[in-house]
């Protein structure tokens, strides 16, 4: 087993970054995600990387694209309002089929709003963001480990389906410390870039380009790129669950909120609640059929959320009729992350509901 | 095992090299841990807290409600959290700086450790953290007491390692005193 | 027999989609004329921009990334930087890299990538249609400045060749005019140099070239050909603004 070091879940997905083998990195200062671009800045280029301090968040996404357009492997990071300038340039990308990875340590608005743990971004995450039908992969983790891990698979799910790819974490799952295993890059065989412009070298021209005008193109475009979405629906779902096998509720939540939630679970199984938790690892794909079957096991969802209500939307698409939804929800500002008490006291009233 | 604590004071009290110390150590004993640490915006002066959980299996929250353990070393800091620590639970009060008179909790032990006169005592009135700390495990065993000393080296930039031997002192003498404090 | 003109190996054998009169097809020809020059053509990397010109991959033998609108010199910086090896340009309009682009190309002729841009300054937006560009002179009727441009609310035409030569990773700027023989000579001298100081890696080298849009202006080619002369010229001096020696 490798050391176990101790650090912050930024650093943890720069780390990650470094290991998926990804050697470019554009980005523009923002808090609570600017330890990734310094930890960077100090690492790539004794490993013959680049780092560039981008004129702006715009700037940092069409660098990554155009870096990614030669088939390297490259990443930008931002927060909330930072990812709004980018998500033109995510479009872009969605629509030339081009690799990168992008981090969203969020932060809560709307506008300037603050620098709290937000999970307020899913909506602009998970449904688009950009103009144009498509979709990027979307995976939330909740530990410094996972910062590492999923960094590294969001690099392969890239490459494998050609697409952005974003982690979506927050200041608590940014600036939180925990013990890190730096495992080595999992082996994953990936297709070959064929794609990618390097000059012709005598070959054949290639173009990465997100035009097409020609009649039926883009029609033919647009619905490769949903049966693109439709594998990835089939084969890249992840979630994690905890006490559901019995459960009577469960909680569902991801991401930071997901860590509360699931000390509140032990707290209320501890006062003999059958209460469970579902987490979403990935949130697009969403994984919509595990979520489904435990679901219609309890009867009842309780979905935590640091904003008003969004994921909620793809629980309640997931289970139907199955299962009862019910929300509860802490949008972002100073003083305003849940306890694991504070979700407790919701549990139980929920549980006692069902009870009835 | 669980245990939890809040460190709060004043940024510049060296709050949060406090929490990244005991997590070093507790890494170091093979258990999980989770540091969570809180700002004010302001670089200098504004309040500074963190939460650390150690465990021996899932961590789960990093964000805790009602720690078992409240540590202060400012007034502000017992004003804001005084009313949270657990029923049952500890505060350690730095008493140079913070009067626990009017907090009104008799559900909580309060072991009062005067960490400014000791460190100033010391030599150094910047190891209140230090003291602090030292405090904390004698009186919660959350680490042994050799594995925060073994852990400096880690939590401490190179250029301040001459100090190590200065800060084990401050731990220890701050175990004392918190241990003194207990028995009397 | 002695050939005295042929297609520079750089170009595809097709016709463009340029409308009569229109410059584009000269530029084009003087670009991939300076990539056959240094021989560049199987390591060139060209990044289009939105305007008229995105269908550089139709018409330039070589791999081509495409460009959101404005962005091309922050593309070319990302391609450029993954692949140090290889030969980059943008080929901007005005509205692309003077308006929705400037920070862009500020930013990335200021760090010297080392790039080549052409910048294509016909004074109006040509693909949507001839709208008023950065560069559309004081006094022009456009579809959106219907009145003529008014200095006073809309500010002045920018000069961007001038301005990229104040900037500290500028290695060569320069101004150049394709309506006339003359002219086309001088361009064609001017987007060698230009080109050579990639080919060298001496730095961010920046070529602007006055244009004519004969159906934006409602001028038949002739008429275009002449404005240029008569109006863009005494605003938009021509010359070479800044040549830093190797």
């Amino acid at each position: 087993m490798s050391k176990r070091l101790f650090v912050k879940g930024n650093e943890a997905a720069a780390m990650g970054a470094v290991e998926a083998g990804c050697r470019y990195y554009f980005g523009y200062p923002i808090t609570p995600q600017s330890d990734i671009p310094e930890y960077l800045s100090r690492e790539l280029p004794p490993l013959n990387g680049e780092f560039i301090q981008a004129e702006s968040e715009i700037g940092a996404i069409n660098m990554l694209l155009g870096a990614s357009a030669t088939g390297a492997r490259a990443m930008t990071s931002s927060s909330s309002p930072g990812i709004s300038l980018k998500q033109e340039g995510i479009s872009y990308m969605a629509g030339a089929e081009l690799p990168g990875v992008i981090i969203n340590i969020s932060r809560s608005g709307p506008g300037l709003g603050g620098i709290d743990a937000s999970q307020s971004d899913y909506f602009q995450c998970v449904k688009g963001g950009g103009h144009g039908g498509y979709h990027i992969p979307v995976l939330a983790p909740n530990s410094v480990q996972e910062m590492y891990d999923l960094t590294m698979h969001a690099f392969d799910l890239a490459d494998l389906y050609r697409t952005p790819v974003m982690l979506l974490g927050d200041s608590v799952i940014g600036q939180m410390k925990e013990a890190l295993i730096p495992n080595p890059r999992p082996v994953r065989e990936l297709p070959a870039k064929g794609w990618a412009v390097r000059g012709k070298s005598g070959a054949e021209q290639r173009v990465v380009k997100s035009l097409f005008l020609g009649d039926g193109e883009l029609e033919a475009h647009n619905w490769h790129l949903h049966a693109k979405y439709q594998v990835m629906k089939e084969k890249e779902c992840i979630s994690e669950e905890y006490e559901t096998a019995d459960a009577r509720l469960i909680v569902a939540g991801f991401g930071s909120v997901s860590r509360i939630a699931h000390t509140a679970v032990t707290m209320a199984r501890a006062e003999g609640m059958k209460v469970g938790l579902f987490r979403p690892v990935t949130l697009f794909p969403f994984p919509e059929q595990a979520l489904a079957q435990a679901a219609a096991r309890a009867g009842k969802v309780l979905v935590v959320e640091l904003n008003t209500g969004q994921m909620v939307e793809d629980v309640r698409l997931s289970v139907g009729a199955a299962a009862q939804v019910s929300f509860y929800g802490r949008p972002p500002g100073a003083g305003s992350l849940p306890s694991p008490e504070e979700l407790l006291e919701v549990i139980r009233k929920n549980y006692e509901e069902t009870a009835r | 095992m669980r245990k939890d604590v809040l460190i709060a004071g004043f940024g510049g009290q060296g709050v949060l090299l406090a929490g990244n110390l005991l997590s070093y150590a507790a890494i170091d004993e093979g258990k999980n841990v989770s540091y969570f640490p809180a700002y004010g915006v302001e670089k200098r002066g504004g309040s500074a807290t963190c939460t650390v959980v150690i465990a021996d299996g899932a961590v789960g929250s990093p964000v805790v409600g009602q720690p078992s353990v409240l540590v202060v070393l400012n007034q502000a800091s017992l004003e804001r959290f005084g009313a949270r620590v657990r029923p049952g639970g500890v505060l350690i009060v730095n008493s140079s700086l913070v009067d626990v008179s009017a907090l009104g909790r008799t559900d909580i032990e309060i072991v009062s450790v005067p960490m400014n006169e000791i460190a100033t005592d010391l030599g150094d009135p910047r190891m209140v953290n230090m003291v602090a700390l030292g405090a904390y495990v004698a009186l919660t065993d959350a680490v042994k007491l050799p594995s925060l000393a073994a852990a400096l080296s880690q939590a401490l930039p190179e250029r301040n390692h001459k100090f190590i031997p200065a800060n084990v002192k401050a731990i220890e003498t701050g175990a004392e005193a918190a241990r003194a404090k207990k028995e009397a | 027999m002695q050939q005295v003109f042929k297609r520079p190996q750089s170009l595809k054998d097709v016709q463009t989609h340029f409308c009569p009169g229109c410059h584009h097809g000269t530029i084009h020809r003087l670009v991939a004329d300076a990539m056959d020059l240094y021989g560049v053509q199987d390591r060139t990397i060209g990044v289009a921009s939105v305007g008229c010109s995105v269908f550089l991959y139709g018409y330039f033998d070589i791999d081509v990334v495409e460009a959101p609108h404005g962005r091309a010199p922050a593309v070319a910086t990302g391609v450029k930087r993954a692949r140090p090896d290889s030969f980059v340009f943008t080929y901007q309009g005005d509205g692309d890299l003077a308006a929705i682009g400037t920070a862009e190309i500020i930013h990335a002729a200021n760090r010297g990538e080392d790039i080549t841009v052409v910048f294509v300054n016909n004074t109006t937006y040509g693909m949507t249609g001839g709208q008023m560009a950065p560069t559309t002179l004081v006094g022009q009727k456009t579809s959106t400045s219907p009145y003529g441009r008014d200095k006073s609310k809309d500010g002045s035409p920018i000069r961007m060749a001038e301005l990229m030569a104040q900037l500290g990773g500028v290695a060569y700027s320069a101004r150049v005019a394709v309506d006339s023989p003359k002219h086309v000579l001088e361009a064609k001298k001017v987007m060698r140099e230009a080109f050579g100081y990639q080919a060298q890696g001496k730095g961010f080298s920046f070529v602007e070239v006055l244009s004519a849009c004969p159906t934006n202006w409602g001028m038949n080619p002739l008429k275009a050909n002449a404005r240029i002369g008569e109006e863009m010229i005494p605003y938009f001096p021509l010359g070479v603004f800044k040549k830093e020696e190797a």
